[in-house]
Parts: structure tokens; C-alpha cells; sequence
């Protein structure tokens, strides 16, 4: 038991909010029952006040999208000397960016599929549809066509044939304009979690499989009980579970991450792994896929995370 | 830049996960009855959490405003009520509900024209139950309702529920178009199917704003009648009148009508307490399943508006919240007309609480509702408010929470949302083309807290 005082950080204004809130509430109970004294706060107009005046220990930042994954509310921390659990804001910002991210991996030689992530305004300054059929000559179909930034796979669409790419531009994009299109194969969709909560290092969980009946992890996939079906450890053969938890940890390297992290990936028929994104504020909700890992590792969410604070702590 | 590959330390993978490893970790849902499918998570809710933060407009729920309420005096009131009343007012009541307050009810229907027996009606928790009800003792899986297009969210809920399948009918700026629900009725009629009632509300429409023409209601009853279909009309929002215009209820044209009512938009939507004004014939099974739903609705929340009714102005103070709803309608209307781009057309409500907004063609709302909450505005998208999919060119607007600055500025930052829509279809050349929705699955409009 410790007297430590945490605050997590849960909502915001992204369009993740509600999933941030869910994370929040699964996370404050989690640090309750691991003897933590916590505080749930917002991240609004009384936030900065609050952390002054309360000073906390330490936070946890469980906004997920926008200020919690882009290095702002990160950087808020920092400025006001609060220690925190999760990746320093400089190297959220990297990860949050996903083009930058994915030039880093496959620089590193790590696979990640084929993208192109341009802005509206070189689309209509340049003429779209000849940028449009350059992209899938390119790319190939089915293409996978998301906002540039962002989680929980708000917006991501998949576009099967040509004549479906303007209108996905359309939809597919948020503010900023910036819209990411990416060759959309098949595969075993799985997430490793990383934690370092131990002298040891950081170290991979065993990964989590994805199975959807539809075959498209969308956000009713996510969040509904039932839509999505996890295995963990995921069903592969071990050496490419072995492989996912070293490409995981090579990620949470390569881009500087700190404490947790969760890779996105797909295994293909050839047992390839191609990282679709890497994650600095993993969802803690009932049915993400951090907190099945965690319990697939035989480990306590609030023990996890009541280590990941004591680390921060200690971290100033 | 290369990395060596690192060495994974040993993580142990628990003796009990080790050994279902084969066996999925989400537990099986598969025990859910098929007419739950549709209840399921939905990313439109989801946004919906963001709207109801202030630096967001949200035009999207449809909360009253209850800023006018005497809450000093009701405080009284509900002291009394515990005081005297409690042993009663803490206790089981009747499945129909407190007697006082159903010849009160009768009342309050007196104001458009309807007399009714208190014997007839059946209180319920909000017309919501009541519409749950009656959906249960009359619909069949596969059973056919007749709404207008588009139709209250609720109502196409309660209907899924039931798995009853709903054929929308068409409305104008007058409502209902009698020539349409003819034209429906017959095409159901030759296939054989005779619907097993129209669900309609005549005034101030949700979502669509419109009322319909006193001289069309003769009409659409005299059209069921004539194909043995019976009629539901919902009516919560009927004394919310602009003009101090009370429009005659269907039911005071055709005591067969099942008449909705409700205290939530009238008084105080917490309370829950609405009503149903049923046929003899219907009263009993109505009362039946109303107790095996909830045994009675809450004797304290009934004998609070019982004693609302009672003591206070209630017809004053409906019309202090129709001046608040008139000046909130008005800086819509006015904000519409300022800002919205060219080939946005919308109704213009004399009562209740909302617009009904067509953008210009090829822009889908739903898509776009993502986009508009970045920029600080909410609105209800208009697929929610049908059952088979239309609805992705239209949006519903509330004025009934926000102050008219708000609303203002709400309309402005959603005119901004249209225009660079509109930019970046010229751009892509999908301008006037529809495109598939993006978003799918699950409750499509707000949560009722939503404001």
C-alpha cells in the first residue's frame, strides 16, 4: 500500500472522449484497488489550476486522440514539473504523427504497408483525380483511407474499388485536411502491448489476436461486447509471437517511447509482420486489448500501472 | 539506421490463459436475442460525448429548457408532498396510475379538444414507455408500421425492438401527405399486408418541424379507417405552440385514435410521467403489460405533477417556456439565413423544438458529423430518424437548450463545416453525387442526456 496521490487524465475534446472516459473510470478503479489515492480530471479550462493547487504525485494521461497522444497535455506536464506515466511529449508527438512514424520504421527496416498522406490543398491544386489514379496504381486496392492522425478507428474506411476513392477522400479526412491512404491487405490483425514496470526493461505481452466476424476492426467492432473475438496469445506459430514482441519492442525504441506503448499490426500469409501504427495512450477499456494482455500475463492492471507510477515518481 | 532486434525477456503467460489459449478471451455473446442486434456500440454516440462539453454548440439533443421552472416553489411542494402524503407517495400504486392525476390529464387534453374518461388513461414512465407498450401488444416480428419520413428516434427503437418493420410515408411543410399514405396503403394492401398501425406526430414535429394541415387530419384518419389500420398519435409537443395556435389532436376527431402524452416538455422531463389515451377495447392488455413491465409507474413523481397541476399556473408557465423556445427558434431562422451556403433549404417550426435542414445534395451528414464536432458544433444526423436508410442529405437542428448566442454561433461554425465540405467534393468531383455513409452501426442520435 502507498500514500501516493495520482490523477488521471480522462476525456478531453477529442472525438475519442467517450472511449477516454471508459479508459479513465477502468484506470482510476484499477490504481483504487492497488491502494493509490486517486483524482479523475478532465482536461479542461480547470485543468491546469487543479494540477497547481493538488500537485499530484504523478498523472496518468488516458486521453487517447488529439492532446493526449500529440505531446500537448504531455508537455503541460512537463512545464509544470509533474511527473507522468507514458512517453515524453516530444516523442508522442513523433509517434502521433504517422507518416513521420512509419518513415522511422521502415528506415529501420521494419515493415509497414505503403502509404500516401497528402493534404487536401495538393489535391486540388494539383487535379485530383490523376493524383487519385497515381495513388492506386501505386497502392493497389483494397486501400485503407483514414484521417492523418488519430485512434480508435474513427473515420477509417475501406475502399474495395476505384470508383469508391473520391468519395472516402471525402469522408475519410479531418482536421487537419490531411488524408492517409494505405495499401489494405489481408492478414491476422494483432496488438502487442509493451510495458516497462521492472529493472529488466522494457518487455512485450503476449500478443493479442483480432478476429472480426465482418473482417473490419471499425469502432462498433471495438467497443461492442461480443463484436470482436480476442485470443491471446494470439493464434500463430510461436517463433512469429516471438517475432511480433521483438518488433513491438524495436518500435517502442525506435521512437523513443516510455513506460507503455501498444503496436497495431497485421501478420500476412507469409508470417510478415507490417505495423499499421504504434499507440502512447493504449485504451483501458473493458474491451481493449492492453488490459487483455495484462490479464493474459498473469498481472494486475492497477499493480501495472501502480509500478509504471512509482517509476514516474522516481523518474521527477 | 538499423536496430539489432532486442531480446525479449520472459513474460509468463498465466497458467489459466495458457490453457484456454485456444478458447477466445471476449465471452460469447451468442445468447442475445436476435432483435437486440441493433444495440451496439455506435462512433455517432460516441461523438455525442464531446458535444456535451461547453466549448462545444451542440444543436444535436433534445433536452427542455427548464431554466423557468419555480424551483423554490416546488421545493415547497415536494417537502409537503413527503410530509403529508409520504406513506402514499413512498408507496406501490396502481399499474394504470394515481387516480387524481388521470382526471387531471383529462384536463390538460381538454386543451386540444379532447374528452376523455381518467378510466381510459393509462399513466406511464414518459410517453416512451407508453409507446414500448403498445408497440408490445400489437406488433408481431415482421409486423408492418406506417410512419412519416423521417420519424422520432424513439419510436423507430422501440419499433426495431419489436422487430416490426416501418414504411415511411412522406411529409411536406404540411405534414403528412394524406395522396402518400393512400398511395402506401394500397401498394401494402395489394401485397396482402394491412399495417398494423400509423405512428404519427401532427404538431412540431420531431425531427422534421412541421405541423400537419388541420384540413389533412380528417383525411389521414378517414384513409386508416378505410384499410382497417389503427392510429398512434404522439403528441408531446402540442401545447408548445409559437402563435398561441392549440391544433385540434386526433383523437378529438376519432375516439379509436391511441393518443401519447406527455409532462416531460410541458413541466419536467425528469420526472418521467406521460400517458397513454387508449379505447376501452385496448385499456385492459395496456394495463397488463404496463404491470408486468414495471408493476406501477412511481406514485411520487405522479403525485408531485398532480400537485403541480393543482396549485401552480401550469398554463403560464407553458407559455413562459414557448416565449423561450419562440426567441431560440427565431435566432436559428435568422442565423440560418445569414450563414448557410446556397442549395440548404429548411422548415420553419411554429412550435416545438426543432429544424429539419436539407444541405446541398451529395453531402453526407453523417460523414460530416466528425468534421463539424472539430469545429465545436453538434447536430443529429439525418439517418437516425429513418429505418431504411434515407436521410444522409438532411440533419436535425435543436434550439430548445442553447441561448440564442449560442445558437448563433453554433449555425455559424456549422455554415463554415458545410462550405469546406462543399470545397473539398468540387475538388474530389463528387459535387451532387452521394456517396455511401462512412459511419455505420448502432444509435445514431443522442443519448436523452444529451443537451
Amino acid at each position: 500500500m502507498t500514500d501516493r496521490t495520482v490523477a488521471v487524465l480522462a476525456g478531453g475534446l477529442s472525438h475519442e472522449r467517450e472511449v477516454s472516459l471508459r479508459s479513465g473510470r477502468r484506470l482510476a478503479g484499477a490504481l483504487r484497488g492497488a491502494g493509490l489515492d486517486v483524482r479523475e480530471w478532465d482536461a479542461d479550462a480547470s485543468l491546469i489550476e487543479r494540477l497547481r493547487t493538488d500537485r499530484p504525485d504523478a498523472a496518468v494521461v488516458a486521453l487517447h486522440g488529439g492532446e493526449g497522444e500529440n505531446g500537448s497535455i504531455q508537455a503541460v506536464l512537463e512545464l509544470l514539473d509533474i511527473p507522468f506515466v507514458g512517453t515524453s511529449a516530444r516523442a508522442s508527438r513523433r509517434a502521433w504523427d504517422k507518416p513521420t512514424a512509419k518513415a522511422e520504421f521502415a528506415r529501420a527496416g521494419l515493415s509497414t504497408p505503403d502509404w500516401v498522406a497528402l493534404p487536401h490543398t495538393t489535391f486540388r491544386e494539383l487535379g485530383a483525380q490523376a493524383m487519385l489514379d497515381a495513388m492506386v496504381e501505386r497502392l493497389g486496392l483494397p486501400l485503407m483511407v483514414k484521417p492523418d492522425q488519430g485512434g480508435s478507428a474513427l473515420g477509417a474506411r475501406v475502399v474495395r474499388a476505384s470508383a469508391g476513392v473520391p468519395g472516402a477522400m471525402v469522408s475519410g479526412r479531418a482536421n487537419p485536411d490531411t488524408v492517409r491512404a494505405e495499401r489494405g491487405g489481408g492478414g491476422t490483425e494483432v496488438a502487442v502491448s509493451v510495458v516497462d514496470d521492472g529493472p529488466a526493461g522494457p518487455r512485450a505481452l503476449p500478443p493479442v489476436e483480432v478476429d472480426v466476424p465482418g473482417g473490419v476492426y471499425d469502432y462498433t467492432a471495438r467497443y461492442t461486447q461480443g463484436a470482436a473475438t480476442f485470443h491471446c496469445p494470439a493464434r500463430l506459430p510461436e517463433e512469429t509471437l516471438t517475432l511480433l514482441q521483438e518488433t513491438a519492442l524495436q518500435t517502442h525504441r525506435l521512437l523513443g517511447l516510455r513506460d507503455l506503448s501498444r503496436m497495431d499490426a497485421v501478420v500476412d500469409a507469409e508470417g510478415r509482420v507490417q505495423i499499421l501504427e504504434v499507440n502512447v495512450s493504449p485504451g483501458l477499456t473493458d474491451t481493449s486489448l492492453l488490459p487483455t494482455a495484462v490479464t493474459t500475463a498473469g498481472m494486475d492492471l492497477g499493480e501495472l500501472f501502480a509500478a509504471l507510477v512509482e517509476r514516474a515518481v522516481e523518474r521527477g | 539506421m538499423s536496430i539489432p532486434p532486442y531480446r525479449q525477456p520472459d513474460v509468463p503467460v498465466s497458467a489459466a490463459a495458457a490453457a484456454a489459449a485456444a478458447a477466445p478471451v471476449t465471452p460469447p455473446t451468442e445468447r442475445f436475442a436476435t432483435r437486440t442486434s441493433g444495440m451496439i456500440a455506435s462512433e455517432i454516440r460516441a461523438l455525442f460525448a464531446v458535444a456535451s462539453r461547453p466549448e462545444v454548440v451542440s444543436l444535436a439533443g433534445g433536452m427542455p429548457n427548464l431554466a423557468a421552472l419555480p424551483l423554490e416553489s416546488l421545493s415547497v411542494e415536494v417537502a409537503d408532498l413527503v410530509a403529508r402524503d409520504g406513506q402514499v407517495a413512498l408507496q406501490y400504486g396502481s399499474a394504470q396510475g394515481v387516480p387524481r392525476l388521470r382526471e387531471q390529464i383529462c384536463e390538460v387534453m381538454r386543451e386540444e379538444g379532447i374528452e376523455a374518461d381518467p378510466n381510459d388513461v393509462v399513466v406511464t414512465v414518459g410517453s416512451q414507455m407508453a409507446l414500448d407498450l403498445i408497440t408490445r401488444i400489437f406488433c408481431d416480428p415482421d409486423d408492418v408500421i406506417l410512419a412519416e419520413g423521417p420519424s422520432y428516434v424513439g419510436a423507430l427503437g422501440s419499433f426495431a425492438a419489436y422487430q416490426a418493420r416501418v414504411v415511411h410515408v412522406a411529409m411536406d411543410d404540411h405534414g403528412l401527405v394524406p395522396e402518400l399514405l393512400e398511395e402506401a396503403l394500397r401498394s401494402l394492401a395489394a401485397r396482402g399486408v394491412t399495417p398494423k398501425f400509423l405512428y404519427t406526430i401532427p404538431n412540431f414535429h420531431n425531427p422534421a418541424g412541421v405541423t400537419m394541415a388541420v384540413e389533412r387530419r380528417q383525411r389521414v384518419l378517414d384513409l386508416c379507417a378505410e384499410y382497417g389500420v389503427g392510429v398512434v398519435e404522439d403528441n408531446p409537443y402540442g401545447l408548445l405552440g409559437f402563435t398561441g395556435k392549440v391544433y385540434p389532436a386526433l383523437r378529438s376527431l376519432d375516439r379509436d385514435v391511441v393518443y401519447l402524452g406527455s409532462f416531460s416538455k410541458t413541466f419536467a422531463s425528469g420526472l418521467r410521467v406521460g400517458w397513454a389515451l387508449v379505447p376501452p377495447a385496448v385499456r385492459d392488455r395496456l394495463v397488463l403489460a404496463a404491470e408486468s413491465a414495471t408493476l406501477c409507474p412511481p406514485s411520487f413523481t405522479q403525485m408531485l405533477v398532480s400537485r403541480y397541476l393543482e396549485n401552480h399556473d401550469w398554463r403560464a408557465q407553458i407559455k413562459t417556456f414557448t416565449e423561450a423556445y419562440r426567441e431560440r427558434r427565431d435566432a436559428m431562422i435568422s442565423a440560418l439565413e445569414t450563414h448557410l451556403p446556397e442549395g440548404c433549404s429548411w422548415t420553419v417550426p411554429d412550435g416545438g423544438f426543432y429544424v429539419w435542414l436539407t444541405v446541398p445534395e451529395g453531402v453526407d451528414s453523417k460523414a460530416m458529423l466528425p468534421r463539424a464536432v472539430t469545429a465545436r458544433v453538434a447536430y443529429a444526423s439525418g439517418t437516425g430518424f429513418y429505418a431504411d436508410g434515407l436521410g444522409s442529405r438532411q440533419l436535425r437542428l435543436s434550439y430548445c437548450y442553447p441561448t440564442p448566442e449560442r445558437i448563433t454561433e453554433g449555425v455559424r461554425r456549422l455554415a463554415g463545416v458545410l462550405e469546406a465540405e462543399l470545397d473539398v467534393m468540387t475538388t474530389f468531383g463528387i459535387r451532387g453525387r452521394a456517396d455511401s455513409p462512412a459511419l455505420q452501426g448502432g444509435p445514431q442520435a443522442p443519448s436523452p442526456d444529451t443537451a
